[in-house]
This record gives structure tokens, sequence and C-alpha cells, in this order.
């Protein structure tokens, strides 16, 4: 199948007090596959949504490569940026703060279809009417600002105005983080629909791995700006093979009873970015560790088909 | 609330009845929380879940009696027997942090940034128990080690900005067990917190909870945490409880529409297309009459529109629905 994404080596270092560097992104590699939903998981400051800014190209990186759909997206300029600018979407977690509070919706996503050129004054209103019911709005939310509408609904509009322009891919910032339970699903559900309805790529990032496990087709799980762990999300979550993404899904709470599990508690914090540990990054709250740990560092590894891994204990 | 309930736990530790929060602005009075009873038994854990907006913070902070000032309470809040409600405030500071204590989602905001956290918990002793301010300080250091913060004499001298998010909230752990009080209501205690810290906050709270004989009113949205460390449940929507049962009842044999729609709305096995409930929660003004899930419920029939249903017990008395087709769920 046909790559949409490819990221190569990426790296993006922040120069921090003190001469240090922060190593946000770290030789990251991926690629997306046309039509697949990519799954990022990881804690605060592993670098995800770094990653997804890289990809936007809403920052520049460091060093390293993003070819989105044939396309170079760090060194583009003029037609070709655009292009990929309509071509890549992004929907963040708190949908508030991504609308424009002095603007009606019929507005905020009207401009979009404007700038781009994929409508005329005209039309607008059929068009962005067309868009919110793709996303289960009904017209009467045309003239409404956002502090008029719910999250849920909110998010809604982020998602209408992402597919104004036609996207092959969205980035889906935590999408889910900032709404209630009940309209979570509705929003996977909504997503869900697009994905199937259009062969619309995703990458996904989020923190709860149940909507992980539900909506994905490939998962990376990132520490300290590095994948650690990449494989196809069923057997991913069947087997998970690096100790940090066996501690993590056995930490999750599990809303069943009757179920015995055993959870992995690990110790300690995530160490800070600016001071990452040497060896293994994990190896100071990794309940595996072993000898060399410390000292040598591990690297991406195929150790069941299709899935790689980056543990000494499976070199 | 009727009489079935008054038998059902030989120790209440505590027991509120009727509560009620209203608040009022110039034209409308909106009532946030709006008959909610509940009890909990000596070194009982009851779970508390709902969406946003649905009471379930209010409530928490009515026991505190905490609430901002345009809001009113009425009800009963009985602590060991003894009517917060009728408690002035001196009175209320005595028990609160002494007897009932409270932790919250963010511990940024709960921590005053400009004293070093080893004061912020030396204040606790020195109020509640008169300490000298050395002794406060050296129990201080002590409480950090019980919440299992490394270095603890370092970091007994540090601010809150340098402490990790987990680590502040074992901070605001110390602080509510300073005095060993026997209730600890935690609201969303590890909502802001990463999954693996979340584990070791809640494992602390566990033991935590053992070891000082505490009872715990745990308020989250999460029905994973609820699942694994709830023994009894009471669910909310727009300021009621609609359903109350044991932790293995809620979750094996739901007896409200609204539970029934939670469960089913979590993301389960893949492939199979979520069942989310419809809509969205009414604002408190906008209720409808009867009864108030009736606008996204599924079994709706005529008669739920008449009446608001009383929660009442279904099957037996230690499962209460509030719904008149409960039966047939």
């Amino acid at each position: 199948m046909k790559e949409i994404l490819s990221v190569q080596s990426l790296k993006k270092y922040f120069s921090a007090k003190g001469g240090d560097s922060l190593k946000a992104v770290d030789d990251v590699s991926f690629s997306v596959r046309e039509g697949d939903v990519f799954g990022l998981v990881g804690e605060s400051g592993c670098g995800k949504s770094t990653l997804a800014r890289l990809i936007l190209r809403l920052i520049i990186p460091t060093d390293g490569r993003i070819v989105f759909d044939g396309m170079s997206v760090a060194d583009a300029h003029g037609e070709t940026l655009s292009k990929i600018r309509r071509g890549l979407q992004i929907i963040f977690q708190d949908p508030f703060a991504s609308l424009n509070p002095r603007k009606r919706i019929i507005d905020a996503i009207g401009e979009a279809l404007i700038v781009n050129k994929l409508a005329q004054r005209a039309e607008v209103k059929d068009k962005v009417a067309e868009l919110l019911a793709k996303v289960g709005l009904n017209g009467s939310t045309l003239y409404k600002y956002p502090h008029e509408l719910s999250g849920g609904q909110r998010q809604r509009i982020c998602i209408a105005r992402a597919l104004s322009v036609n996207p092959k891919l969205i980035v889906a910032d935590e999408p889910l983080s900032a709404l209630d339970v009940s309209i979570q699903a509705q929003i996977i559900n909504l997503l869900e629909d697009l994905h199937r309805a259009s062969n619309l790529s995703f990458v996904f990032i989020s923190h709860n791995l149940q909507v992980i496990e539900h909506f994905t087709d490939m998962v990376a799980v990132m520490y300290l700006g590095k994948i650690v762990e990449m494989s196809p999300t069923e057997a991913f979550f069947r087997e998970p093979l690096h100790p940090y993404t066996e501690a993590l899904l056995s930490a999750v709470p599990v809303p069943e009873v009757d179920r015995q599990r055993k959870r992995i508690i690990l110790e300690g914090d995530v160490p800070s970015p600016l001071h990452i540990p040497s060896g293994c990054p994990f190896h100071p709250r990794c309940p595996k560790r072993f000898e060399p740990c410390d000292k040598i560092v591990p690297v991406l590894k195929e150790a069941r088909k299709g899935r790689v891994v980056s543990c000494l204990l499976w070199e | 609330m009727s009489e079935h309930m008054n038998t059902w736990k030989s120790e209440n530790l505590l027991l509120t009845k009727d509560l009620k929060v209203i608040f009022k602005t110039n034209a409308v009075s909106i009532t946030a929380v709006d008959g909610v009873s509940f009890r909990i038994g000596e070194e009982d854990v009851l779970g508390l879940v709902g969406e946003s907006g649905c009471g379930k913070t209010l409530s928490a902070l009515s026991i505190m009696r905490l609430l901002p000032p345009n809001a009113s309470l009425s009800g009963k809040i009985l602590y060991k027997g003894e009517d917060l409600l009728t408690k002035n405030e001196s009175e209320l500071r005595k028990i609160r942090g002494r007897d009932i204590a409270m932790i919250f989602q963010e511990p940024m905001t709960s921590l005053n940034p400009v004293f070093t956290v080893g004061y912020q918990i030396a204040e606790v002793l020195m109020t509640h128990k008169a300490m000298s301010k050395k002794d406060a300080m050296k129990e201080a250091a002590g409480l950090l080690k019980a919440v299992k913060i490394p270095s603890p004499e370092v970091r007994v001298k540090e601010y809150p900005h340098q402490l990790s998010g987990g680590m502040r909230q074992r901070i605001m752990i110390a602080m509510a067990i300073a005095c060993n009080p026997s209730f600890l209501i935690a609201d969303e205690p590890t909502t802001a917190l990463d999954v693996t810290i979340q584990a070791q906050i809640l494992e602390l709270l566990s033991s935590l909870k053992q070891e000082h004989k505490m009872s715990l009113l745990l308020i989250t949205q999460d029905l994973g945490i609820i699942a694994e460390w709830a023994k009894r449940v009471a669910i909310m929507y727009a300021g009621r409880i609609v359903e109350e049962a044991d932790v293995r009842e809620i979750f094996i044999n739901p007896r409200h529409p609204y539970t029934i729609g939670l469960l089913e709305s979590l993301p389960k096995r893949r492939g199979r297309k979520l069942s989310p409930i419809p809509g969205q929660v009414p604002g408190l003004s906008e209720l409808p009459q009867g009864c108030k899930f009736s606008t996204r419920c599924r079994y709706i029939i005529k008669e739920c529109l008449n009446k608001e249903p009383e929660l009442i017990p279904i099957d037996n008395a230690h499962h209460l629905s509030r719904c008149i087709r409960a039966k047939e769920l």
C-alpha cells in the first residue's frame, strides 16, 4: 500500500538554559500507509505533541525528513507548501482554544474555504452547512459563536474545519481529552465514520489506551523523545514487548469487575528530557533492567514479524 | 429518603440527607444539586461518578462547607451523628483538615506557590495540633516519607514548582493525612496525571486508607478507577443520584439507562462500533419535566415525562435506581 506520510530520522532539539539542548524528538522514524490510523502513545513530555507540530510544519525540525504524499514538508514553499497545508490538517485537544471566539461558525469554516479558493462567497453558506451535516450538526449552528456551543459540538466544528479543505491526513492531538465520556464515544464514532467513508488517514495521538486499541491500525510508543516500540495494534495489545509498554498497559484501570490483574507499578517519575539517563533512557524505572542497561543505548530492532522494539532483552 | 436506607449499614460515618445546592443569580435560581442522599460507613469507599456539571464536586464541597458565597445549601450532613450544617465557621475550621480532609484534581492550584511544601504541611499541624514550628517541620518530613517521596529532608524545603505533578499530588495527600482524618474526599485525584503516575497515586491512597482506617469518597469520571477501587457507587446526572449500588452490581447489573449508556459508550473490542449516549446534558436551567434523563434516554415512555421518578430499591434494598422501568432493564 502507498505511504501517505514518512518520517525519517526526525530530530527536534530546543536550546535550554546554560547551553543544554532539550531533545524533544530524537531520531524518530515511522511511516503511515494511506487509509491507516497510526496511533502515538506516551506520557506528558515524551515528545508526541512536538512530533505532531513537526509533521504540520508548525515548527522546523533540527534534522531529518518528513515526506507527505511525495512532497518534502520541511523545505516546501510556494504552491507545494499550500498543497501540503491543504492535505495535512490538525485537530487539537482543546476545541475552545482553537476557535476564534469572535467569529461565527460560518465565518470560521468559510474562511478556510475562501482562502483555499474552494468556494465562491455566494456558495459559502451551502458548503459550510454541508460540512456541518457531515459532522452531525444542523444548520442552526451556522450563525452561532463558539461560546454558545458545548465542548463536543466545538470539537465537531474543529473537525468540520479540518475537513473543509479535503485533507488526506489528519493529525489528531488528544482530540478527546477535554470531553466527557459519553461525548468521547460520539466523537470516536464520527472520526471512524469519516475514516471509512473517505479513505482518510490519521495520526492519532492519545494517552487513552482503550481508544487507541479501538481506533488505530498501528501503534508507536514514545518515551523521552524516542519510539521504544512500534507494532500493529492487535499484536501490541495482545503481547506488549517493551517493559515500559507492559507497565503502561497494566496501569490502565479497566472498567470491569471480577478480573484479577497484575499491575506493574513503575518507580519514580519520568526523568526530565534535559537530563536523559545514560544507556537505555528507561533503565532507572525499569523493573527488568540488568547489568549493561545503564551503559548500552538500545536501538529499534525487529523482535517479531512487523514489530520493532528497543530493549536489550530483545537483542 | 425512605426508611430502607437507614438500615443499610450499621456504621454511618457520614450521611447526607436531601442535599440541595441552589445558586441564585439576578432573575433565576438554579438547583445544581437536588436531593442528594448517601452514606459512607467506616473504612468504606464510595465512588461518585458523573460527567462535568452533574453536581459531584458541589456535593463534596457541601460536605466541606466550602461552597461559593452565592450558593445556598440545605439538607443534612451528619458526620458521626453531628449535623455539619448547624456548625459555625470556627467549629467548621476545626473539623476541616482534622476529621475530614479533601484533595483536589489540580495539585498545582491547590498549593501556595510562595511557601515551601514543608511549611504548608507544617501549617496544618500547627493549626490543628498546636505544634511548635520546629516539631511541625520535622513531622512534615516524616509525612513526606509516608507518601513515599524520595529524600524527604531535601524536598521539605522545596517549592511546589520544583516538583512534578505526581509529587505535588503526594504533597496534597500528605497535607490531607497530616491530622489522621477519618474521612477523605478525593475529587478527581489523578485526572491531571499520567497513567503510570496515576497507578502510583491510587496505590498510595489505598495503602494509606488501610493504615489510617479512613473512609474515602472518590469522585471520578473514570469507570476503570471505580471498578478497581470503589466498594459502593453512586451515579449522578443533572444534580441527582440516578443509581446507587455495590460496585459489582453497577457493572454487571446496571439498572438505570444512564449507567447502561455510560458503560456502553466505553471502547471495548476493536472493530465494534461504540454506542454513545445521544445528545448532551441539558443545561441546569432547562431540565425537562419528569425524568431528567428523558431527553437522551432510549427506553423513554410517556409516563417518564409526567413525574420525576424517585430513587427506590430494585431487586434488593442495596440497589437503588431512579427509573420507572428499572425492573425491565
